[in-house]
């Protein structure tokens, strides 16, 4: 019990500290993409986790706000910070209509508008080559060169969007979601306006996945319609560590950020440079070709992943963590644990 | 002022009339029964009043005001509470969360809702049951969940449709205790039951519809010995006889 309660303090003193332990950019780097996937993570979560509407668009809300962040810097000479609040405003702005008009649609027609909606954005961004720039994407300065700021600032905003979520899901509008999420009919008859709350959800995902965005758009200083609104760098990763930490689990998205970061990163070095320093032990050149193919897999790692935690942790790492702690100590007695 | 009157409801499904011309007035604090053989129109007539189907034409008016074609929270909100025939538990949530749940459409204070959903589970007796998930209980606590989620929404009137249904004779005995108790708590309760011992023991009025249409309305004992009504459930040969 007292774990569950000071778990999340734990990791935030963790976080804070870890990049004034380790000094190397790369790791400092890899954090920031875990914090922003951890935002957009637990955006997906609120609104499919909690709130039963699965999305496939996450990345119309985060694209929505690199672009705003991007468009600001690039036409109007404003910085392009002023994008963590009208990035989330211009989601909410994409937000608002689709959700009046696509929430009628229950299951997994919601689903599928979401997934058009995707792609609608990506071909605007795409094809408004006055406006975006098209294919050649945005580029602007960088504030910073140390990834420290970066850093602290995704965490700022990893912690915020986390606590607001866990606020959230405590008040009244927490329950309103979960009623949704479990029968829509039930939920009308307990007075609950569905279709309003539903909104609700959906502009808060919206909101802080825009601002996710903008922040994403200062940190790597450039972007392209492939990157920022892509289906499956972006929307389907969402997903994914949303299934892998925990679907309607609070700290799920983080695990699972942290995950699918990890795996990602795994493979696209081709396991820390595990083969490549084997083949050169070895001489065997068969291996570094291994390792090329290994390297470019990593959407296969995400595949077989995906099928282990259905298999065995249907409820992900956080909703099933009492199954891993009964793998991991096995001759534990039953209820010994906690 | 009526209670709750409901005018000349028609509700077609394709060519069916499932609802057709049907009117009934409820008093306050009053138990009204409907009863009717399978598919005559029972429980399309509850969606049709708590709109989760619009009628085709006719009205519904409840405490003076106009609730035709209100959508179900709004009904809801207005004093209207409703159980499911199917019974429809907030699965993955406690017990206690699904009647929070409903409270909170009267209050916005945690502290209250809960309170109240306390409160409800200790009038129909699942205060025991309150940590479990909704997904765990029998299929009597379920209805017996339809009740007091309902009942935590603090309605003046209650439509129970077929809580008796699927039920043992011991948790029949109960249902029975527990509709009178909310009756003496002064709400007014529309009930839909097959079960004729629940109905005419419970009941103070009965409508009996048939094909969509009223066949008789009184007193239970009225509507027993009201030829129509012997007819729709035993058939011609015992009417006449």
């Amino acid at each position: 019990m007292s774990m569950k309660k000071n778990f999340p303090i734990i990791l935030l003193v963790v976080l804070i500290i870890f990049p004034l332990v380790f000094r190397n950019p790369y790791h400092h780097h890899l954090m920031i993409l875990v914090l922003v996937w951890a935002i957009i993570g637990s955006d997906w979560n609120l609104l499919a986790g909690f709130t039963g509407q699965v999305s496939f668009g996450e990345a119309v809300f985060f694209g929505t706000g690199a672009y705003t962040a991007g468009l600001l810097s690039l036409h109007l000479g404003v910085s392009a910070w002023w994008g963590m609040i009208f990035g989330g405003i211009a989601a909410m702005v994409i937000a608002l209509p689709f959700g009046w008009i696509c929430f009628r649609l229950r299951g997994a027609y919601f689903a599928l508008a979401t997934l058009a909606l995707n792609e609608i954005m990506r071909h605007v961004a795409t094809n408004w080559e006055t406006l975006t720039g098209g294919m050649r994407g945005i580029q602007i300065m960088q504030t910073f060169v140390s990834k420290l700021p970066y850093y602290y600032i995704a965490l700022t905003l990893a912690a915020v969007a986390v606590l607001c979520i866990q606020l959230i899901m405590k008040s009244r509008l927490g329950y309103y979601f979960l009623s949704i999420r479990e029968d829509q009919d039930a939920a009308e008859s307990l007075g609950i306006d569905t279709h309003f709350y539903k909104m609700v959800s959906l502009n808060i995902a919206a909101f802080l996945s825009g601002t996710a965005g903008a922040l994403y758009m200062n940190y790597m200083g450039v972007i392209d319609p492939e990157t920022v609104f892509s289906l499956h760098d972006i929307s389907i990763m969402a997903i994914l560590v949303g299934i892998v930490g925990g679907v309607g689990t609070v700290y799920g998205p983080v695990v699972g950020a942290f995950v699918m970061v990890g795996v990602h990163e795994l493979f696209r070095t081709g396991f820390f440079g595990f083969f490549d320093w084997v083949a050169r032990a070895t001489e065997y050149d068969v291996l570094v070709l291994v390792a090329d193919y290994v390297t470019h897999a990593h959407v296969l790692g995400f595949g077989v992943l995906v099928v282990l935690v259905i298999l065995f942790l249907p409820n992900g790492i956080v909703g099933d963590k009492e199954n891993i702690v009964r793998w991991l100590f096995p001759f534990r007695k039953k209820g010994g644990a906690d | 002022m009526t209670f709750f009157e409901v005018k000349h409801l028609v509700k077609h499904f394709g060519g069916l009339a499932a609802v057709n011309d049907v009117s009934f007035r409820v008093r306050q604090n009053e138990i009204f029964g409907l009863i009717g053989p399978n598919g005559s129109g029972k429980t399309t007539l509850f969606n049709l009043i708590s709109n989760f189907h619009r009628p085709d034409s006719g009205t519904v008016h409840f405490n003076g005001q106009d609730i035709t074609g209100m959508k179900p929270h709004r009904i809801c909100k207005a004093g209207i509470g409703r159980t499911f025939q199917v019974v429809k538990p907030l699965g993955r949530m406690t017990v206690l969360d699904n009647v929070v749940a409903a409270a909170f459409s009267k209050t916005s204070s945690k502290k209250k809702a809960v309170d109240l959903a306390m409160d409800m589970l200790a009038l129909c007796g699942l205060t025991h049951r309150k940590d479990v998930l909704a997904s765990r209980l029998s299929i009597g606590e379920r209805k017996r969940l339809e009740i007091t989620r309902a009942m935590a929404t603090q309605p003046k009137l209650l439509l129970l449709d077929e809580t008796a249904a699927g039920l043992n004779p011991s948790e029949l005995e109960e249902a029975i205790l527990l509709i009178k108790k909310i009756r003496e708590k002064g709400i007014s309760i529309i009930i839909v039951e097959h079960i004729m011992r629940v109905i005419m023991t419970i009941s103070d009025r009965i409508h009996a519809i048939n094909f969509g249409q009223t066949i008789a309305e009184g007193t239970p004992q009225e509507v027993a010995d009201d030829p129509d009504v012997i007819e729709a459930y035993l058939g011609e040969d015992y009417a006449r006889g």
